[in-house]
């Protein structure tokens, strides 16, 4: 640890994921000594994301220096894909000129973070991994590691999706297998000129692509699963979510699954002849609003994945992090000003979240993992199989009248499903949307 | 097509990834309630195959080199057989393209 006289801190944060390096300079800016604990000897080199971190969140932390980050490629066109076993119907969205994600990797990333922070005064402290909190007089007051005990007025939670030392002590339950996503990636090289070519990027550009998947994986029993790839400078990355539950209850393994998306004719000329550099894994926490941990406690304050913080339909998780990072540091350093670190003083950390995106968001977004959920085979069958049918129509000049090939698709779309179930997909798609903008 | 440079199974993607090995194990579990398991989910939802089952003896072995910690067994083990630890600081696995 560097220049630690004395182990006692102002704040200590424990994991320097986005979240945690958001509230330590919040603290270090405030005037505060704050120590920020990370387990990995490098930032970033047991995280993995997707991915790309929101930019708008990025700023708002360094806004003077976020244009020297770590960034890949602004990723600025996104394309939504339905897949049959072998056809694909896709939305897309391209803003050229206005980026607002960017692909990084977490190693170069959330090293970056860490040095940034570190030139704001954050004391940094790699390969500690913190075993347990201290907790006297009915307040978490310090750390135990695997060396020493280091003290503080308050602990922040800053110890991503797995967050041990929540539920160690009871400020969380575990997520239940429904409500967690497992996901496998790969990053493949590709030369730059490949990438521009197959996702259609402005050469010499640091523009980029997303693409998302729905279905594909051609199996009858298919999981809750979404794919996911994302142009890199010279790779891309290729990978997929799958529902916890589903893996368990169908016997599968997700990187077979992964491996059936490669293979779909679709995906598959978009890594052709690429070089697998890493394979990878992590989990996402999807349970949401509904199943909030406690956001903080005497002494304690829980920020980012610790807390659960995630909006799974547009794969938000950063924004969530730098932001409930931010304001839990703004929070210390209020308590920090009136030396009370009740957990009735930290409860302006709630307060804040309340007034922002944050919990706004995971509320208005409570229900709808659990309808998608629930619609899970209308979603990764049944529905992609009807779009390419209505397109093979469309498109298809197959010399058959377009009102009898019409017909027959609007015929067998409801008889290839109960109205039952129809009635329920509708109703599951209707409350979703309500659910957000009631 | 050359398919020569794509990865397929779980072996050969793990030779991508570096590990900080340490000599003791931080994934421990409970023989005895796995005893009892009948789906042995963790020997299939694992994404590094960590566990695998031994007919002869009855037993889950456990490869914890390759664990590359996301957490999963944890939560699916119907048991909570798996005393799931993170491994000593510094050891484990380094992402470094992820
Ligand atoms: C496949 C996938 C795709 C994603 N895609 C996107 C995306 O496109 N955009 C987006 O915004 N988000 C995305 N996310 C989510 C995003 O990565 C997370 O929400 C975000 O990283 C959370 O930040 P955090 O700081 O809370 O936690 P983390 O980034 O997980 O950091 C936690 C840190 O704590 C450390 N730690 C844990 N326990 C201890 C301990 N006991 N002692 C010391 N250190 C400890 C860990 O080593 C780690 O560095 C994705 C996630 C996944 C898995
Ligand atoms: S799932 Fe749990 S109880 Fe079953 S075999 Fe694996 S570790 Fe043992
Ligand atoms: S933590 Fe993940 S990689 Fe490690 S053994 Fe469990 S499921 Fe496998």
């Amino acid at each position: 640890m560097e220049e630690n006289k004395s182990q006692k801190f102002d704040a200590i944060i424990v994991g320097a994921g986005p979240a945690g390096v958001a509230a330590a300079v919040t603290i270090a800016r405030g005037g505060a000594r704050v120590l920020l604990v990370e387990r990995s000897e490098f930032a970033g080199t047991k995280n993995m994301i997707g991915g790309a971190v929101f930019l708008t969140a990025l700023k708002d932390i360094f806004p003077n220096s976020w244009e020297q980050a770590p960034i890949e490629r602004y990723i600025n066109k996104h394309t939504w894909s339905l897949l049959t076993d072998n056809s694909s119907v896709d939305v897309a969205c391209d803003f050229p000129c206005s980026p607002k994600s960017a692909s990084i990797y977490r190693s170069k990333f959330d090293s970056w973070l860490v040095d940034e922070a570190k030139k704001e005064g954050v004391y940094f402290a790699p390969s500690t991994l913190v075993k347990r909190l201290i907790k006297k007089n009915g307040y978490f007051c310090g750390v135990e590691t695997e060396l020493e005990e280091i003290f503080a007025d308050v602990i922040i939670l800053a110890d991503g999706v797995n967050s041990l030392l929540a539920r160690q002590h009871g400020l969380r339950y575990d997520y239940e297998t429904k409500d967690t996503v497992l996901s496998v990636k790969e990053t493949i090289k590709l030369s730059k000129e490949i990438i521009e070519e197959r996702f259609n990027i402005e050469k010499g550009t640091k523009n980029g692509a997303a693409r998302n998947f729905l279905g594909g994986l051609k199996l009858e029993n298919a999981p809750f699963a979404l794919g996911f790839m994302y142009t890199y400078t010279d790779s891309v990355s290729i990978g997929l979510g799958v529902n916890l539950e589903d893996l368990n209850r169908y016997g599968l393994n997700p990187s077979d699954l992964l491996e059936r998306l490669k293979e779909h004719p679709n995906v598959k000329p978009l890594i052709q002849d690429g070089e697998m550099l890493e394979y990878s894994a992590h989990l996402i926490p999807e349970g949401g609003f509904k199943k909030l941990p406690k956001l903080c406690a005497n002494g304690v304050i829980l920020v980012g994945d610790a807390a659960g913080f995630i909006n799974a339909i547009h794969f938000e998780g950063t924004n969530f992090a730098f932001a409930s990072g931010k304001y839990a540091g703004e929070t210390v350093l209020a308590a920090l000003k009136i030396k009370d670190y009740s957990k009735k003083t930290l409860k302006l950390y709630e307060k804040k979240l309340k007034q922002s995106f944050v919990l706004k968001d995971l509320k208005s977004y409570k229900d709808i993992m659990e309808n998608l959920y629930s619609r899970t085979e209308s979603l990764m069958n049944y529905y992609p199989k009807k779009a390419s049918e209505f397109f093979k129509i469309f498109t298809g000049a197959n010399c058959k009248p377009k009102r009898d090939e019409f017909r027959n698709f609007i015929v067998h779309f409801i008889k290839d499903r109960s109205l039952r179930e129809l009635l329920k997909d509708a109703w599951a798609f209707i409350s979703s949307v309500f659910g957000v903008l009631k | 097509m050359s398919d020569d440079k794509a990865k397929k199974t779980i072996e050969d993607k793990l030779t991508t990834i570096k590990y900080n090995c340490d000599s003791e194990s931080h994934l421990v579990i409970d023989r005895e309630l796995c005893k009892n398991c009948e789906s042995r989910c963790c020997t299939y939802i694992c994404p590094a195959k960590v566990y695998t089952y031994d007919e002869n003896q009855n037993i889950i072995n456990v490869d914890y080199e390759n664990c590359l910690e996301c957490g999963a067994c944890r939560i699916a083990c119907p048991y909570g057989a798996i005393n799931w630890n993170y491994p000593k600081a510094g050891y484990g696995v380094v992402f470094k393209q992820s």
